[in-house]
Parts: structure tokens; sequence; C-alpha cells
């Protein structure tokens, strides 16, 4: 079992500088990754660049970690993109808009590798 | 060399006008100020899509744009359901033809605004909104207050141009004379430039609202010693600030629409607003992401009578964005075909709803390779608008502009594509009728 986390997702500016260039590495590199405390890094036992698998009730990726000092503990941070969006819900609860932010998720260390925007793509063939 | 000047930046809703570039041989070859490292990268631009292409057993063939046309109009025609989606990053009158393609074929229109700004559209209807250009910010507003928003990264001149660092009429000092409030979940670029930062648990946003309505309404007694994370002593030195604001104003983003609450948010913060016209005056603007999606938003209101999720497969216009949201259309498996324009569900959409337009035909009409273009079976390259095209597009507040053409483009304009492919429908049509 992984430790409970609550999930957002937002922009960044090198998300942003990649809007028009999302099959870019600069791209792959900000957005396939998870900003976590200090001390939830150091609960899961993981060190920076190292792969975390978050798994919602929605989906499951594979993120590179990234401690970020003004992310709280137990929220989860992956800036918007196919990585954080893989775990959202689509019932908008006659909204018409997606819950994006505020996700119950689970993240664990683990040693599988992230993968690329086209093979993330492949799994929704 | 030829210097530009007065170019207007197609990337995000500020839509900033001021920027001077140097063009030669037909390329941009430096942005020399005005714009953000978001707009600079967007004007120096990335790589493209080279050629219209159709998907042929799992791979995208290049072919002609003639080929493809009649490939996209065969696909459109013989849908029982088509959803066409976007229209955010290209200009209003490539969004006119849309909303008449999608009349022609009784589609389902949508567009960003409704995985973005939707729900701050809801309580815009629901109970209007207070608001006024970014010039009259830039000019008299002593309080900006950003909730759930980091322009610092996501609106990077904002800011600058508009907001607590701009100098105007009877703000000629700046932020000398301002005070910034930042109200987010995280510590971000933005709130490091704060005189207060309200820091909340997620998703308490609804009850912070209320708290300082209760304030502001002189109620502070039933607000508790802490509301969603925030004490109530920043809570009462946060009233005070706007009480004693010459005019304050504030910007909120997705940190508040894309929670739980969503459109109940926005119709709160427009009601905390309200309370403090009690004291002085204030204003609320939703920071509106795409350059073009307030655009959208009018051309559609103008041509259907409501501003996204439009269904026009009665013969009449009829929205509910609940039922009629590209993210509802594709989690009920509903559409059997997609146009999917200046916008990256593959990238912007839960995996959830992806799953069907994977399975779909879908055309797309962009400049750029994108996550969507891994699944789309027909795909037009098209000139990059605010570079290579001119066109209208509405700001944040409304307030329309006029991009700019920099550059000649070997890429048609969306405009023309959407017209190619209107007219090869009726052309269909009317053989089917007969």
């Amino acid at each position: 079992m992984g430790t409970k986390v609550n999930l957002i997702s937002g922009r960044t500016t090198v998300q942003g500088r990649n809007l028009d260039s999302k099959m870019s590495e600069e791209y792959f590199e900000e957005v396939a990754r998870c900003d976590l405390n200090k001390v939830d890094m150091e609960k899961l036992g993981v060190a920076a660049d190292e792969s975390v698998k978050v798994r919602t009730s929605y989906g499951e990726v594979i993120v590179k970690a990234k401690e970020a000092a003004g992310t709280p503990e137990g929220i989860a941070f992956i800036p918007m993109g196919p990585w954080a969006n893989a775990l959202v819900s689509g019932d908008t609860h006659g909204a018409g808009m997606p819950v994006y932010k505020g996700i119950d998720a689970e993240i664990e260390k683990t040693g599988d590798k992230v993968l690329h925007v086209k093979e993330l793509m492949q799994t929704y063939m | 060399m030829v210097e530009v000047t007065d170019v207007v930046c197609s990337l995000c809703g500020c839509v900033c006008d001021d920027i001077t570039v140097e063009v030669e041989d037909n390329k941009v070859t430096k942005v020399k100020k005005g714009a953000c490292s978001v707009g600079k990268s967007k004007i120096m631009g990335h790589n493209r899509i080279k050629s219209p292409a159709i998907r042929v057993n799992g791979e995208l063939k290049d072919c002609s744009y003639d080929e493809a046309i009649k490939k996209a109009a065969e696909i459109l025609a013989a849908s029982r359901r088509p959803l066409l989606y976007g229209w955010s990053s290209t200009v209003c009158e490539a969004d006119k033809v849309g909303v008449e393609l999608a009349e022609e074929l009784g589609a389902v229109i949508d567009n960003t605004a409704s995985v973005c700004h939707g729900p701050s559209v809801l309580a815009i209807q629901d109970v209007g909104l207070p608001s006024c250009t970014l010039g009259e910010v830039k000019n008299r507003a002593d309080l900006i207050i950003y909730w759930g928003a980091n322009p610092a990264e996501a609106h990077a001149n904002h800011m600058k141009r508009y907001s607590y660092v701009s100098k105007g009429f009877w703000t000629e000092e700046g932020k000398k004379a301002k005070k910034l409030v930042i109200v987010d979940v995280r510590a971000t670029k933005t709130s490091k430039m704060a005189d207060v930062f309200l820091q909340l648990e997620q998703g308490k946003d609804y009850l912070v609202f209320s708290a300082l309505r209760a304030i502001l309404y002189g109620h502070e007694e039933v607000v508790p010693d802490e509301v969603g994370g925030v004490s109530k002593k920043d809570l009462l030195e946060t009233a005070e600030m706007m009480k004693g604001a010459k005019f304050g104003a504030t910007f909120f983003g997705m940190g508040v629409t894309h929670t739980g609450a969503r459109q109940n948010n926005i119709v709160n913060a427009i009601q905390m607003t309200r309370a403090a016209h009690t004291h002085t005056k204030f204003t609320i603007t939703p920071m509106r992401g795409h350059y073009n999606v307030a655009g959208i938003n009018q051309v559609c209101t103008w041509e259907t009578g409501f501003p996204f999720a439009v269904d026009l497969t009665r013969g009449y216009a009829w929205y509910n964005p609940g039922e009629l949201s590209a993210t509802d259309l594709l989690i009920r498996q509903e559409c059997d075909a997609a146009l999917i324009i200046a916008s990256d569900p593959g990238a912007h959409f839960p995996g959830e709803s992806i799953k069907h337009l994977a399975k779909i035909p879908v055309i797309q009409i962009d400049p750029f390779p994108n996550p969507t273009t891994e699944f789309a079976d027909v795909v037009f390259p098209v000139a990059v608008s605010g570079v290579e095209a001119e066109g209208n597009v509405y700001r944040m507040d409304n307030i329309p502009i006029r991009l700019r053409k920099l550059i000649d483009s070997e890429y048609p304009e969306d405009e023309e594509i959407l017209k190619r492919i209107l007219d090869e429908v009726r052309a269909i049509k009317e053989k089917e009728d007969k």
C-alpha cells in the first residue's frame, strides 16, 4: 500500500513554454513529475528524480519525484498535462467540468520507468 | 532586417500588445522586448506538422490538402453525433466558420472553457460579474488579490502590465503604493511577492470566501478561529485591507474552478466582491488561459446564444454544459466523430475521456504536433495565428484586439481549411439529397 495524498495539478513556466512543443524532451522532463513535500519524500523513501507510481480510482502513472518546499505535506502536485490527467475522472457531476484538483491518490516508490508521451497515448488505443 | 513594433502575443489571455520583434528573410529572428518567456517561445516557433496526413493501417501517411479535405468532410457528413471542439487558440473569424459548420452538420460545439473557466461562465450566468477592463485595474487598483492563480508562472506579464507592478494614471508609484494578497494551496513564485499570503487547505476555498463575506458584512462574530486552514486573524487583516482599498481587484484561476465546488466557488467569490462593495470599489475577473478562449465564448454566444457546450442537432441551439461538454459526451461514448482545432484534448482531457476519443475518427487542425496527433486520423497543418496570420481575438477582460501577421506562411489559415471542409460537407449533402 502506498502513501495517501491529495492530488492537484497546475501550470508552470516550462510547461507553458512547451504548450506548442509537447513532444519535446523539455516538456517531458517538466510535466512527467510530481512535486512532494520533504516529509512525504522521506516517508516514501524516494530521492529527487526517482520514480514513483501515482494511482487513483481512474488510472495510474509513473512520474519522477521532486522535492518542493512550497507544496504542503499530504499534497502531490503534477504539472498539468497527459500524466496528471491520466489520473482524473471524466465524470463532471453535471457541471461540464471534471474535478482536476483534490483527487484521492496513493503514491509509492517504484523501479518502473516513466512512459514517454507517445507510449502514454498508446495506452488509450 | 525589419523591426516590427506593437506585435500582439497569441499565447495566454493577457494578449500583450506591446511586443517588438525582428524579422529577416521571412523569419522572426529575435523577440526584442515585451514578451514573457512563454510568449517569446510561441513567437519564435516550434517544430511543426509538415504535411496534411491521413491515417492508414495505424500510420499517418502524408497526402494533399484536397485529399485531407475530402476525407474530413466524409467523416463528418457520415457522423450521427459529431463533436467540434477547441477553438481557443485561433481567431474569431475561424470560430465563426466553426459554428456554421456545427449548424450544417447538426453537431455539438464545445470549447476549452469547459475544462478551464466553464464553471466561471455558469456562475456569471447565475449572479453576474462586477468586473472591469485590465486598463481600469492598471490605472486605479491599489489592492490586488490573486486567488487560486499563479500568474508569475501562468500569466507572466499580468502583474507587470495590468496589476500589482504596473504604473497607471492614479497608480503612478506602482507596487510601492499597492498591496498584494495571494490565496493558494501551495507556496508559489507569486506568493513570494505577497504582502499577505493566505495558504488554505485544498478544496476549502468556498469556506474562506464565506468567512470574508461575513466579516465584510460586519458579522465577524460568526467566524471561527480558523477557516479552511486560514486563521481568523489573517482573515480579519485581509478584510481590513479590502475595506481600506480605494479600488480592489480580484483575479481567480483554475485553483477555484477545478475543485469539487466548481461554479459554487465562483458564485461565492462574486458574492464576496459584492460584500466588499458595501465599503469600496471592488472588481473580479477570471484569469482566462488561451489567448482567445474569451473570443470563442463571444462568437459562440452571438451565433447561438450560448458560450460553450452547445448542441445544434435539434435545428435550434440547446445548452446544457453538464450533458454537452466534450468531456461528458466522451465519457458517455456518445459522439462518433470529432473535429479538434486549436486545442489538445490528448494532453488536457481526463484519461477516461481520451479513451473514447482515441477510438472514433478524429480530425485535427493545428500548427503543431501534440498528444492529440497520436490518435488523429486526418491532420491539417495550418498557419500560426499571431505570427503567420492575422485576425481578431478577445483578451481575458473581453477587449477585442487584432493579431498581426509578421511573416508569410507556407500553410493555410484555420478559416480557409474550415471553409473548404464546410463546402465539401455541403456538396456531399446535396448529392445525398438528390
